[in-house]
């Protein structure tokens, strides 16, 4: 009974740190509509100050914690609030999430970077000299006393703030309508930056308060996050009270599994991904509706021409297998992912894009692909291919079905309680046996990964796996234009736009749903087998929830819309290791490189492929500039193959034609075509163009 | 009297379609305009640039004989400029007395609010913990008109009070608009149900097109137009 009441307490300090850090999600949520995946990293970066100032700078502590929660914090707040939000402000729910995760995947490299994560930083509790004092039966230390005290302190304080004053009424009523709060005189913006000032405090209190009770380490602290959504998810992400409800419910249940789960090789993942499963769970369970309003904005689809498509296609195998001649050595390893990675991008395309499903959990699907791989196409039989796909694609469905009840960013919030699941649980336990199949995952380590053998050869080098991944990916852009134009991508567009519409209209969403959950999941596995046999070995850690984010920003930057976002993908994530040098710093600024591209997405809302279309477009269609384009890069190649020219020499040689001839199409298109004609005499003084119908639609919904 | 609110040679559009073309528009302290005219021809574009949300072009948006062109929504409505935007114009997610509450930002006491709104609409108060998004389409129009009322604003501008509401209510309404003129308020009324408002309004101006049509007294050679206009025939 003791032992019972100890791990209550335990569960009950830790639900408090909870309760404050769900409270900061809370309080968020209805003052600004963001849904803050960032909060828990921001108590991570919160926590790192602290220890930077006590224990590295040597600080006293009320001047560390006033340093960090009085200045740092706020500080920290309204940056983000003016630098990452406010461009973003008026586009709509999904992309203000993107823009936290790209926040969170940030930060959590950032910290890395700062903070090399090989040091143990241990931090002392607060109190840590006084001794223990006896409530009844148990013993309660400062520290856990001192949290629950905070805990109850910010409730009623930020309940007060929410429900008593006129600041807190303004603050709710920005997420309801911005424009009427500017119409009665208050002040939106600064709404904003007290709530985002306060957040972060919270956010704060939370991470410095529980980083002496678990390790100082970027992602296990940001991931906290997921303890904290599950509280706020119990409070329906705007009942403070039952927040706190929610955070008693997975503190205990947290102490409570590591005090009385039995030992079993299987079952301590289960403990750490308890929060996640609890999440997936109260998703499900608890009703929830987004806030009253309209909050969306819908991307632009564009159709894809048989021709290009084709064109596109047949460039992307010609990439492959310019890459496999041109690249050596290390450089074969460094840019190797490049087609893997974006197949696993090509899969938000159908996803995504068309259907409008966000999913955090991608590149976990590319891991069960490339687990399947490993064990089966060991001796590179090529039907094992087929398999990892099929598996992959079962376990896409087998997500969506009760993921049906979720849409938007609680979709994304429910995949990403999945991928944790995977990362913490599944990928890490040691094989065991269902109905006589064994079942293998990474056997608590690394695996092998061995090259397909086709048409009896075996495909077991770097250069050959470049040219098959390159060609896996053409035919499954091929495949995902095909679909954009057929009948099953319109219907999923049709989803997206109105479910509602689509289900009066005859369709089956939930079928859809599941098809395209299964098509993405597949396409993702199909991409992490590839990456398998690129890198060799593979562990549990390269496709995990965080590595993946990456993925997800670049896919999102480039335009999910777009079929050509593989390619882009692949090259805008491995792109960047040509800054890659033997000083770790390189590999730091790599890896905070997607997540700055992320935050750039209030400047590009349609995706960076609609740029680069309309720049490269006159010279596609361009009679001359195309062929000698065409033509340099040709010789190039040739030049490059024969070694008679250096690596670094011959791309900005290639860049410096292409940029060249860009200006020369566009110069010509330019003189060619007519000059401005005010909207009212298109169709007149110019003729009527196919595009203009919907250049006006679209003018005159916005007004 | 001279103009209170003033739109001179207002040019306005939304991307790059020009809704209103040099529109000239005055409304006079204690009177109450209507702004009357078919679909799309820019009466609630006109209503937002006088309330600073939808930027101008060219042209000027005078208050008092100043020149406030370019002002920000909320320092015109601290200024007294009143919009009750189209649809309902109430924070859903906000109790009616967090709503009421949200009217205090232009000097009345909280107090004050809710005795003004109250006593004009029984029915808020008894609703006054209940979510606004969960009223009736009635009593939202009421708790967004109720803002009109409660703050005493210089100008009261009033988008489409009528939509989706019953005529009584229509009429109940406007009764009380009435009220808010004749203590001295410019009132502007944009409304497609003509006749609602015709009865209560001291002038009336046509826009068609982005161009003032015609302007005068809402006599029945107004509403013959009007009614030509909006069967299609030329006015």
């Amino acid at each position: 009974m003791d032992q019972f009441l100890a791990f209550g307490v335990v569960g009950l300090s830790t639900a408090a740190i909870y309760a404050v850090i769900g409270s900061g999600l809370v309080l968020t949520y209805v003052t600004t509509g963001v849904f803050n995946f960032a909060h828990g990293a921001a108590g991570m970066l919160a926590a790192f100050a602290y220890w930077q100032l006590t224990a590295g700078w040597g600080w006293p502590v009320p001047v560390a914690l006033a340093a960090v929660l009085l200045v740092l914090a706020p500080a920290f707040g309204l940056l983000v609030e003016r630098v990452l939000l406010r461009p973003v402000q008026h586009l709509g729910e999904a992309e203000r999430m993107v823009m936290m995760v790209a926040l969170l995947s940030g930060l959590i490299a950032a910290a890395r970077w700062i903070w090399d994560p090989n040091v143990a930083r241990p931090l002392p509790a607060f109190f840590a000299d006084r001794t223990p004092f006896r409530a009844g039966p148990v013993t309660v230390t400062w520290h856990q006393a001192l949290t629950m005290a905070v805990a109850v302190a910010v409730a009623a304080g930020l309940w007060a703030l929410l429900n008593r004053t006129r600041s807190g009424a303004a603050m709710r009523a920005t997420v309801d309508d911005r424009a009427l709060a500017g119409l009665t005189g208050a002040d939106p913006v600064r709404a904003n930056q007290v709530a985002w000032v306060l957040g972060t405090q919270l956010a704060a209190v939370g991470g410095i308060l529980i980083a002496p009770a678990v390790a100082l380490d970027a992602q296990q602290l940001s991931l906290l996050i997921v303890s904290a959504y599950t509280a706020a998810i119990f409070g329906r992400l705007r009942s403070l009270p039952l927040t706190f409800l929610g955070a008693v419910v997975v503190g205990c249940l947290e102490s409570y599994l590591t005090g009385y789960l039995p030992q079993n090789p299987y079952l301590p993942g289960l403990r750490l991904a308890a929060p996640a499963l609890l999440l997936f769970a109260a998703l499900l369970l608890f009703p929830h509706r987004r806030l009253r309003g309209r909050d969306r904005r819908l991307a632009r689809v564009p159709l894809p021409s048989r021709r290009g498509a084709l064109v596109f296609a047949a460039s992307v195998a010609a990439a492959g297998v310019v890459l496999a001649t041109v690249l050596e050595g290390d450089d074969l390893v460094t840019f190797g992912p490049l087609f893997p990675l974006g197949m696993v991008a090509l899969s938000y395309v159908p996803l995504t894009g068309y259907a409008g499903q966000i999913s955090l959990c991608q590149l976990s699907m590319a891991g069960i692909g490339a687990v399947v791989w490993a064990h089966l196409g060991a001796d590179g039989r090529p039907w094992a291919l087929a398999v990892a796909v099929l598996v992959a694609a079962v376990a896409g469905a087998l997500i969506a079905l009760p993921a049906l009840r979720l849409s938007g960013v609680y979709l994304a919030l429910g995949t990403a309680a999945f991928a944790v699941v995977l990362d913490r649980w599944v990928f890490t336990l040691p094989s065991f046996d269902v109905l006589g199949v064994r079942i293998a995952l990474f056997e608590q380590g690394s695996l092998e990964v061995s090259g397909p053998s086709l048409l009896g050869a075996r495909l077991d080098g770097e250069r050959e796996t470049i040219v098959f991944s390159a060609v896996c990916l053409a035919l499954a852009s091929l495949g995902v234009a095909a679909l954009r134009r057929g009948r099953f991508g319109r219907r999923l567009i049709a989803l997206r736009d109105s479910e509602a519409a689509y289900a009066t209209l005859g369709g089956r969403p939930l079928v859809a749903r599941v098809a395209v959950f299964a098509l993405g999941a597949g396409i993702a596995g199909l991409g992490g087998a590839l990456y398998g046999m690129q890198l060799r070995t593979i562990t549990a850690d390269q496709f995990s929830l965080v590595a993946g984010l990456p993925v997800f920003l670049i896919a999102v930057i480039g335009g999910l819309g777009y079929v050509g976002n593989g390619l882009f993908s692949g090259t805008a994530f491995t792109g960047p290791n040509i800054l890659l040098g033997p000083a770790s710093w390189t590999q730091n600024l790599v890896a905070v490189l997607p997540a700055l591209a992320g935050m750039g997405l209030g400047h590009s809302p349609d995706g960076l492929l609609a740029r680069l279309r309309r720049d490269w477009e006159p010279v596609a269609r361009d009679r001359i500039a195309m062929p000698v384009l065409a033509l340099v890069l040709a010789l190039a190649w040739l030049l490059r193959v024969a070694d008679a020219v250096g690596g670094w020499a011959l791309l900005a040689g290639v860049l410096a034609a292409a940029l060249a001839l860009r200006e020369y199409a566009a110069s010509r298109t330019r003189s060619a075509a007519e000059p401005e004609v005010p909207v009212e005499w298109w169709g007149v003084r110019r003729p009527w163009r196919a595009e203009d119908g919907e250049v006006l639609a679209r003018g005159i919904a916005q007004g | 009297m001279s103009a209170l609110l003033e739109l001179r040679g207002v040019r306005a559009a939304h991307e790059r379609i020009t809704v209103l073309h040099g529109v000239d528009l005055s409304v006079r302290a204690g009177r109450v305009t209507a702004l009357l005219g078919p679909n799309g021809a820019g009466k609630t574009t006109a209503l937002r640039v006088a309330a600073g949300v939808h930027p101008v072009e060219s042209g000027r948006l005078l208050l008092g004989g100043r020149d406030v062109t370019g002002a920000r929504p909320r320092d015109l409505a601290r200024a007294g400029v009143c919009l009750i935007p189209e649809g309902r114009g109430v924070f859903p997610n906000l109790s009616v007395r967090d709503n009421l509450l949200m009217m205090t930002f232009t000097g009345r006491s909280r107090a004050e609010v809710e005795e003004i709104a109250f006593a004009r609409f029984p029915v808020l108060a008894r609703r006054a913990s209940q979510t606004a998004g969960t009223l009736s389409g009635g009593e939202q129009q009421m708790l967004a008109l109720a803002r009109g009322l409660a703050t005493d604003p210089a100008v009261l501008l009033l988008d489409e009070l009528s939509m989706g509401l019953a005529p009584l209510v229509v009429g109940r309404l406007y009764e009380q608009v009435a009220e808010v003129a004749r203590q001295g308020a410019a009132v502007l009324v944009v409304e497609q149900f003509a006749s609602a408002v015709l009865g209560i309004a001291d002038e009336a101006t046509v826009l068609v097109r982005g161009r003032i049509e015609r302007r005068g007294r809402p006599d029945d050679g107004l509403r013959a137009d009007l009614s030509a206009l909006y069967l299609g025939s030329s006015p």
